[in-house]
């Protein structure tokens, strides 16, 4: 052999077997702990195939899942594109759970598997345990079996309703998903294992408390019920509620209890996600740091070779580029990218920091410890204020941004800011606008129902910038919507300055669907 | 840290969502299935393949903002020239530049790779064979053994002698035994030796090299339990329910490449759909002028000849080969015939009288397919021009036969047709078996 063996290397070339991922993982949380002070739940690596990858892509990267048509559509999709080489797969999927899952694919070389390792299962790792939104709303705990109980339960109602009968129920919560979150923290935290227990014992008590008998005791007739106020028939319902699947799982009239349950599983879902739709610049810039330090690290201390090391560097470099929005590959702002240079930045600002960055950053600039500032960032911020907050200057104008207004009534497209002393506040609100979910989502409430008269439920969306719903799905889901109420539901568009309204759609039910 | 190795995880684990999807999807996919086979070769028709469906059909809605309409704005990287208040010509398409973040807006249609099962399952989903029930044959299975290999245990008559010899002799050369003439040789050197009295050194060696070989001899045997093999049997159904079909085919001048291509393309989905019912189906190819033979399917379809044309040749060889070989009481028997119509003048009533009396009598289903030139489209065809076969056959069906008949012009009808003659017929169809 003529190989010159160094002995500090992880491994040579690109085979690996588990002892060298056990090396690996043991170095990189060396480093990643050690030095950069990560705090991490134990991890949990899990080697699949590629078909393995395609699946867990298709049901939203979770490991187990209730059945549902669209995960199928969405595999046929992945699996025609990745076959005709049109994508490649993701390196990695990893879960927020405790221990928290890693999948690893097993065509990687070693470098990507250090990769992949540093990435996910220290990065990601570290930001699912210590971000403020996902311990607020997310149960690393419970979810698996959380999912696992939702996955059973699903096969069950299939199993004595009917297949068809738990698609319509599942397509319209889909459909909902978006509006099924809790924006705002409740008095509970949610406790997914005690969902599902309370779920098992509401059936029991059911089966054991059910009478036949008492639907013979003949009623007195409707007794007069005195009339409630507009204001106090609100209070009860919890109205304006812009958790619509919330709604209808509490209120809607005329759902079977398993219907109800369906709703709250997909409910819980959307819940268990919505962090991460909040996150994503800020998840991904920081694994994508966290594997930069420590992938450079691991090369300065000679665990990696100059071979390997250049292998990292392309796929990073691939992963983090942005291109320049008159670049036909130009498909948005790339969450990686964007992430990786504001964490970039602000060792930056704590390291070396200019006049600028003194005036605009006075508590952070030049305080020397950058991983002690963006672990308190990765603790505290989500998308929005992160961007609000740390947009630099430099930044900016190092990616030379600018800001674009479309509006119809104009004949062009107005430059209304760019990278100059002017334009500075202007981009960084407008961009961090563009990162909240509550400004991105459309904003839409149950505002009101008439329980004692036609029941008749009322929707308003609340329009920004006179951009309406597409039309064609708006009245889709207003079926659905109207299909779970059990009677006619009206959505309003209204402009919530002067509450003139655009456009109305109605939906009625359809009989036969439930 | 754990590492789980996973890879070896029952695969399939989306089947379940797949199945779900096919059935959410089916009338699309149905409908792109017949489109695509269309256009395919028909002996393709077996193989499985990819469909495109529109991504409308199984959309997923969601209450999302509208493309069109109200201001947009979008903060974009890599400005080179603008300043702020410059205003940029609106791109051709509407919108503002590439940031419009509508998913789901310009969705393609997505192409759906199915299984060759999938495939022609969608395919002939919802044909069926009419009057299946007629011969109660048809589901019954019996069962039978056959030859399966060999194995290693088994009763004596089983024994696979010639196998059994083979392995002792590669045993015995791979063992290297030694062969019984070097045996003999060496006692008779020995034998020799002796009588001769010669060097008593060379016969010491030479009788323990003979010593040597024939522990050797002893320890590896002629025949070793080990070398013994049995032939083995396994239960087979063998299926009772078998078919034939019967392809009539007039190869007169006036057929056409192009109606042969009509007629083959019949009888190919004809086949496919009874290789699908039935495990075992025959075919007989017959194709006639003035007089018929049977042929193979390379003939039938390919050399052409003249000659009149006399149809009740073609019946009565069908008859004959009936009698010879396909029991009714055993076979299903299907007959197709296409023809572009023209018989001879006084055939006629001997057709009629052939058909009505002994070939519709044995036959599960008899379609007769008039095929027509390319060109012929746009006439109306039989309605205006009846052919002397259309007219014959046509007297039959008036007087209630089981029976069948279309005309095809173009490659594309041959499916419809074919859908309707083998559609599943409800009550009302049965009511007219006699």
């Amino acid at each position: 052999m003529s190989v010159t063996l160094h002995d500090s290397l992880l491994f040579h070339g690109a085979d690996w077997d588990f002892g060298t991922i056990q090396r690996i993982h043991d170095a990189v949380e060396a480093i990643g702990v050690g030095e950069l002070g990560l705090d991490v739940y134990p991890n949990q690596i899990e080697v699949i195939t590629a078909e393995q990858m395609l699946d867990a892509y298709a049901s939203i990267g979770m490991p187990l899942f209730y059945k549902h048509w669209s995960f199928g559509k969405r595999f046929a999709l992945h699996e025609s594109s990745y076959r005709q080489g049109l994508m490649g797969l993701a390196y990695e999927i990893v879960i927020n759970s405790n221990p928290c899952i890693s999948y690893i694919m097993e065509e990687n070389s070693a470098t990507m598997q250090t990769l992949v390792i540093a990435h996910a299962a220290f990065g990601h790792n570290h930001f699912f345990k210590n971000n403020y939104l996902f311990k607020e709303w997310t149960d690393a705990d419970g979810i698996l079996d959380y999912l696992e109980f939702a996955k059973g339960y699903i096969t069950r109602c299939e199993e004595r309703y009917g297949h068809a009968a738990v698609e319509r129920v599942l397509d319209a919560a889909h459909a909902l998903m978006s509006h099924g979150v809790h924006r705002y923290p409740r008095k509970k935290r949610p406790d997914l294992r005690s969902e599902e227990r309370r779920e098992r014992e509401r059936h029991l008590h059911q089966e054991q408390t059910f009478n036949d008998l008492w639907r013979t005791v003949p009623t007195k007739g409707a007794a007069a019920k005195p009339q409630l106020s507009e204001e106090r028939r609100r209070a009860l319902l919890e109205l304006p509620q812009e958790n619509i699947l919330y709604f209808l799982e509490k209120s809607a009239p005329r759902l079977q209890p398993w219907q109800r349950e369906i709703l709250r599983i997909v409910r819980q879902i959307a819940q268990y996600f919505y962090p991460q739709r909040q996150t994503k610049v800020m998840n991904e810039g920081c694994a994508t740091y966290c594997h930069y330090r420590i992938m450079t690290r691991l090369h300065e201390t000679g665990q990696i070779s100059d071979g390997s090391f250049l292998e990292f560097l392309q796929s990073h470099t691939n992963v983090t580029r942005q291109p320049e929005f008159d670049d036909p590959h130009y498909g948005g702002i790339n969450p990686y990218a964007l992430g990786f240079g504001m964490m970039q930045d602000i060792e930056r600002i704590c390291t070396q920091p200019t006049t600028e960055d003194r005036d605009w950053f006075p508590d952070i600039a030049g305080s020397g410890d950058a991983m002690a500032v963006l672990r308190e960032v990765w603790a505290n911020y989500r998308d929005e204020s992160f961007i609000s907050q740390f947009l630099s200057p430099h930044l900016i104008r190092q990616w030379r941004m600018f800001h674009l207004v479309d509006d119809p009534d104009q004949p062009e497209l107005m430059i209304e800011a760019i990278h100059d002393e002017r334009g500075y506040r202007r981009l960084r609100r407008s961009l961090s606008r563009h990162y909240d979910v509550g400004w991105s989502d459309p904003d839409i409430q149950v505002v009101d129902v008439d329980l004692a008269g036609d029941r008749r439920l009322i929707l308003h969306h609340h329009v920004l910038n006179r951009t309406l719903l597409h039309k064609d799905d708006a009245q889709r889901v207003l079926q659905m919507v109207a299909n779970l109420w059990g009677y006619a539901v009206v959505l309003k568009e209204v402009e919530p300055a002067t509450g003139a309204i655009f456009q109305e759609h109605v939906a009625h039910p359809h009989e036969t669907l439930f | 840290m754990y590492i789980i190795d996973r890879r070896l995880n029952p695969g399939g684990k989306s089947l379940a969502n797949r199945q779900r999807f096919l059935r959410r999807a089916k009338a699309q996919i149905q409908r792109a299935v017949r489109q695509t086979a269309g256009d395919r070769d028909i002996t393709d028709l077996e193989r499985g393949g990819e469909v495109s469906i529109p991504a409308d059909g199984v959309r997923e809605p969601s209450f999302r903002r509208s493309g069109e309409g109200g201001v947009h704005d979008h903060i974009l990287p890599g400005n080179k020239r603008f300043v702020e208040g410059d205003t940029v010509e609106r791109p051709p398409g509407g919108g503002g530049g590439a940031a419009g973040g509508d998913s789901g807006e310009g969705e393609d249609d997505f192409r759906f790779v199915l299984t060759r099962d999938e495939f022609l399952d969608l395919f002939l989903d919802d044909l069926e064979l009419p009057d299946l029930a007629k011969r109660r044959v048809a589901t019954v299975e019996t069962q039978g053994m056959r030859r399966a290999g060999y194995t290693v245990t088994g009763s004596p008559v089983n024994l696979a002698l010639l196998r059994s010899m083979r392995n002792a002799l590669s045993r015995r050369i791979a063992m290297r035994r030694p062969k019984s003439e070097d045996l003999l040789h060496l006692q008779e050197e020995i034998a020799r030796l002796e009588e001769h009295g010669g060097p008593s050194e060379r016969l010491t060696a030479l009788r323990e090299e003979l010593e040597q070989l024939q522990l050797r001899t002893k320890r590896f045997p002629y025949i070793d339990p080990i070398d013994l093999r049995y032939r083995r049997f396994e239960p087979v159904s063998k299926p009772v329910a078998q078919a034939v079909m019967f392809c009539l085919m007039d190869v007169s001048g006036s057929m056409t490449e192009h109606m042969k291509d009509l007629a083959k393309r019949f009888y190919m989905l004809l086949y496919i759909f009874l290789t699908r019912r039935y495990k075992h189906v025959e075919i007989v190819f017959i194709r006639h002028t003035h007089e018929a033979k049977e042929v193979d399917e390379e003939t039938f379809f390919n050399s052409p000849e003249t000659g009149g044309t006399v149809v009740s040749s073609a019946l009565r060889e069908m008859q004959r080969i009936v009698e010879e070989r396909y029991s009714p009481d055993a076979w299903n028997i299907y007959a197709a015939q296409a023809s572009d119509g023209d018989n001879s003048p006084n055939d006629g009533t001997t057709s009629a009288a052939l058909l009505r009396d002994v070939i519709l009598p044995v036959c599960q289903y008899y379609a007769y397919l008039e095929v027509g030139s390319d060109s012929d489209r746009m006439q109306t065809g039989f309605i205006n021009h009846k052919t002397s076969l259309w007219q014959t056959y046509e007297a039959l069906l008036e007087e209630g036969a089981n029976l069948a008949m279309r005309k095809v012009n173009h490659r594309r009808e041959i499916y419809p047709v074919f859908r309707e003659l083998f559609r599943r017929r409800d009550a009302e169809a049965g009511a007219r078996v006699p």
